[in-house]
């Protein structure tokens, strides 16, 4: 029998049950708050209320279990990770789990945003607790059946068994258990006892995947359906003037060609996810995408300049002249840098550069609305349904009753669907229209009228008193927003007794968002680099500068600082074992870089060697301690995927500006990394029993830090300027 | 506007569409076979790759105007059930992230196998490069190729 360790998770009334009419036990879930005393179960399964319960799990008569999964999908595999908690808890084997997306539609939907690799982590202790709590009351069932005491019976892979050896499955009891009151405080598993969780479990979706099944957001279709295809400014800065649509209606298939964004500029500055231009918009609405598409290119319109066109070249020289002038918010500051650098033997000081980066989700934007007198409905890849229903319903001026969103699987994410300006256009249009509509967005607009990570550039200053680093400023110039929440405390906060995070900013009308590992994606090549190049000056082992550094956070009591020293320890040495590091092999050169973002710790090692006297990244080793590992080969996947990614966007990631307008269109002047440049990655996983956290964000930054170092080592030269290629030193090539 | 038959996964299908759409939309659109996906339009991307008399193919840059009394193959039609031993491998190595540019890659890693049954790693990475993954699932994608060439042989 399991042990049952007590949950530190206990809350009443999280947890409803009803018997379905069809058959089976229903139970609703809400995540992360009590139900309200007047929460209503139903009893038929297709008119799940999401309006009480941000979940439900139902257990059907023959024992098979459907989770309606809570998270957006981004192909993080939180659809797939997220269900497993229930069912290690719930006891049943994966095999009989089908999951199905759940859909929205109201204002009690918690937490159901997929970004910041935060689902597993919130998710941990909730999950299990109500397969855990389902569970006891499917054994309590048995045992009143049985006439025996609850604590004389078991339960393991959907099956319950009493003292005498006789068995129940799930499905016999479900009716009687739906009846019974809910225990409270039920125990959960010791991690040594779990089946599911450890294992690996495929991509729920997969059938559908590699079959070519409608699935994504641009695969949705609806009776009477049209598509639409949006007309931007072409430039950042610039407003509609007027258009002239004679050519675009004379395309065949168009039906009408119409203006919107009014009603979206009216409540425009009402949430965080609108991240749009003021400009109004012309519409074309075809009988096909590929009309549409036709329809966009004929129309004629003038724009007007309405704030300034900014080029990559403004845009550096106002982020310099924030670096070099004295007007900071100050996010963090021990003792007092100012005095430190000028007692210290020698002071280096290094500025590091990125570009604006495009998130490139395979599946561009796109969105289905319908709008008529009794609702709103809406279909496609959104991170944010919660606010993004709100904000629909204020544009429209419907109540939120009426707006019905529903989640596709998405293309990719990366930050890109956390923002909702193309869903705000559909349903603008659907509006005007009254009638189904997919907006579509080509590649060309998804990439030049997107949302970007902006161009930031660090400038870190250490000062080195007795071959110690004793002080250590950061100076942040970044566009439109700066680094939030812990990133100031993380690393090497708390390890360097003076030290100060300074942030500035300038206000652009480039629309700027979150981006796979936001700040931390290209400060961790700074500062790891940085520390790099310490180590080189002063002639210490980078890896023992690190060890050396973190012996001087163990035992703080900050609380803001929440990265470990121990766990921080762990990856390094696990990484310098598994890599070689301290047994160089001619011909590869080695970078090695440690990083703690989104709760995570990571520590890797690349390998460079020179082809052609040019670096190439063969191999990324990577150590992390993400606590338990809940599904292997998802966990895997997001740790290869964001290393490759990493090195992509560190390699070739660059998106310059020409007076508001992108230089870049589309893949053919856009490089995205391809099979031939991705490294092999070898993943080794820190083996303990400490609560999950997040994987889809956290072995990325690391990647940029890692390969900037290997091909230093094999160039001789640095970098300080995002993407690589672009800014490779030569290799001295000597005699 | 015309009538094209065009003979799709061993069917023919009378299709009305303009002269200039591309095959990848005729798919989407006009037959609602949407497993061929729309990545870039400019044949950049590989998301469309379907098979013409057997070639991987970019469906974007196609019209169906080009293409009556060829045999096309889509992703739903690679195989009957699924077990194309492509993807087979794929399901078996738990290849896709967000799976959307996945029925690009499998188009022209099948296409690529019967056409070089027993291929080396360099032949892999050449093959799979004009196909891009963003999640960056390329470690898995050649292993995938790899295993689904031992099933073949």
């Amino acid at each position: 029998m399991s042990t049952l360790i007590p949950s530190k998770f206990s809350r009443r009334g999280f947890l409803r049950t009803s018997t379905l009419a069809s058959g089976g036990m229903l139970i609703g879930f809400n995540l992360f708050n009590a139900c309200k005393p007047k929460a209503e179960m139903p009893v038929d399964i297709s008119k799940l209320n999401y309006s009480d319960f941000n979940a439900f799990i139902k257990i059907s008569d023959e024992g098979m279990v459907t989770i309606f999964s809570p998270n957006p999908e981004i192909g993080q595999g939180v659809k797939t990770s997220m269900p497993m908690l229930i069912a290690e808890e719930l006891d049943v084997p994966w095999e009989h789990v089908n999951v199905v997306q759940g859909e929205l539609d109201t204002e009690n939907y918690t937490r159901q945003l997929a970004g910041g690799s935060q689902s597993i982590r919130l998710g941990w202790e909730p999950l299990r607790q109500t397969g855990a709590t389902a569970r006891q009351m499917l054994v309590n069932a048995a045992a009143a059946r049985w006439g025996v005491d609850a604590s004389e019976c078991t339960a393991s892979k959907g099956v319950i068994t009493n003292a005498k050896g006789e068995t129940l499955g799930y499905g016999d009891v479900v009716k009687e258990a739906a009846m019974l009151e809910i225990p409270e405080n039920v125990g959960l598993k010791d991690p040594k006892d779990f089946t599911v969780i450890g294992q690996d479990a495929t991509n729920v979706d997969i059938d559908k995947i590699v079959t070519g099944k409608p699935l994504f957001g641009l695969d949705y279709k609806a009776e009477g359906m049209v598509y639409a295809s949006v007309l931007r400014p072409p430039a950042f800065g610039q407003v509609l003037e007027s258009y002239d649509d004679t050519a675009a209606r004379a395309v065949p298939g168009v039906i009408d060609v119409i203006k919107i964004g009014a009603k979206l500029n009216a409540i425009a500055e009402k949430n965080w996810t609108i991240q749009m231009g003021s400009s109004e918009k012309v519409v074309v609405i075809a009988k096909t995408t590929w009309q549409a598409i036709k329809g966009k290119k004929a129309l004629q319109a003038t724009w007007t300049d309405d704030s300034t066109l900014e080029s990559t070249e403004y845009q550096d020289k106002k982020l310099f002249e924030i670096l070099n002038g004295d007007e900071f918010t100050t996010k963090r500051e021990d003792g007092d840098v100012k005095k430190a650098f000028a007692e210290a033997d020698e002071v280096i000081e290094r500025t590091y550069e990125s570009p604006f980066l495009p998130h490139n989700c395979m599946e561009p934007m796109n969105f289905y609305a319908n709008v008529t007198a009794e609702k709103v409905h809406l279909v496609g890849p959104i991170q944010t349904p919660e606010p993004t229903a709100e904000m629909v319903a204020m544009m429209l001026g419907r109540d939120l009753k009426e707006v019905k969103l529903e989640m596709t699987r998405m293309g990719g994410g990366f930050g890109r669907r956390l923002y909702s300006d193309f869903v705000m256009e559909a349903a603008e249009i659907a509006d005007a229209i009254r009638k189904p509509v997919k907006m579509v967005s080509t590649r060309e607009d998804d990439m030049t009228t997107g949302v970007y990570r902006p161009s930031i550039k660090y400038r870190i200053k250490a000062g080195i008193k007795n071959g110690e680093i004793t002080s250590y400023h950061l100076k942040e110039a970044a566009i439109n927003v700066n680094m939030y929440g812990l990133i100031p405390h993380f690393f090497p906060a708390g390890c360097i007794p003076n030290y100060k995070v300074d942030v500035g900013n300038y206000k652009s009308n480039i629309t700027t968002g979150a981006w796979r590992a936001p700040y931390t994606n290209f400060l961790s090549f700074a500062e790891q680099s940085f520390f790099d190049e310490i180590a080189e000056i002063t002639e210490k082992d980078p890896v023992q500068l690190r060890l050396d550094l973190l012996q001087k956070v163990k035992g703080t009591t900050d609380e803001k600082i929440q990265y470990s020293a121990e766990r921080m320890e762990d990856v390094i040495n696990l990484v310098v074992e598994k890599s070689g590091l301290k047994t160089p092999k001619e011909g590869v050169y080695q970078g090695f870089c440690a990083y703690y973002c989104h709760n995570t710790h990571v520590a890797q090692v690349a390998d460079v060697v020179l082809e052609n006297n040019q670096p190439v990244v063969k191999k990324v080793h990577v150590a992390v301690d993400c606590g338990i590992v809940v599904n292997p080969t998802g966990a895997l996947n997001q740790i290869e995927g964001g290393i490759v990614d990493g090195v992509g966007h560190g390699m070739y990631g660059d998106f310059k500006f020409k007076e508001g307008m992108p230089e870049s269109n589309n893949y053919n002047s856009y490089r995205l990394i391809r099979m031939k440049e991705a490294p092999e990655v070898e993943t080794h996983f820190v083996e303990n029993t400490l609560a999950p956290t997040g994987l889809g964000e956290p072995t990325l930054p690391p990647a940029m830090a890692a390969i900037s170092i290997a091909i230093t080592k094999a160039t001789g030269g640095r970098m300080y300027k995002q993407p690589f290629i672009k800014n490779m030193p030569k290799k001295q090539v000597i005699g | 506007m015309a009538t094209y038959n065009l003979k799709i996964n061993g069917q023919t299908h009378s299709v009305e569409a303009d002269d200039d759409t591309p095959l990848l939309w005729v798919l989407r659109d006009h037959l609602d076979m949407v497993g061929t996906k729309y990545g870039c339009g400019i044949g950049q991307c590989g998301a469309c790759t379907v098979h013409v008399d057997g070639s991987a193919t970019r469906s974007c840059l196609l019209q169906a105007a080009q293409l009556e009394g060829k045999e096309i193959t889509t992703i739903e039609g690679l195989s009957e059930n699924g077990d194309h031993p492509v993807q087979q491998a794929w399901k078996e190595v738990d290849v896709p992230q967000c799976g959307y540019c996945q029925a690009g890659q499998i188009m022209t890693a099948s296409a690529f196998l019967d056409k070089n049954p027993n291929p080396n790693t360099e032949e892999i990475k050449s093959a799979m490069h004009a196909n891009i993954c963003r999640c960056g699932a390329y470690n898995r994608i050649h292993k995938a190729v790899a295993i689904a060439s031992e099933k073949n042989s």
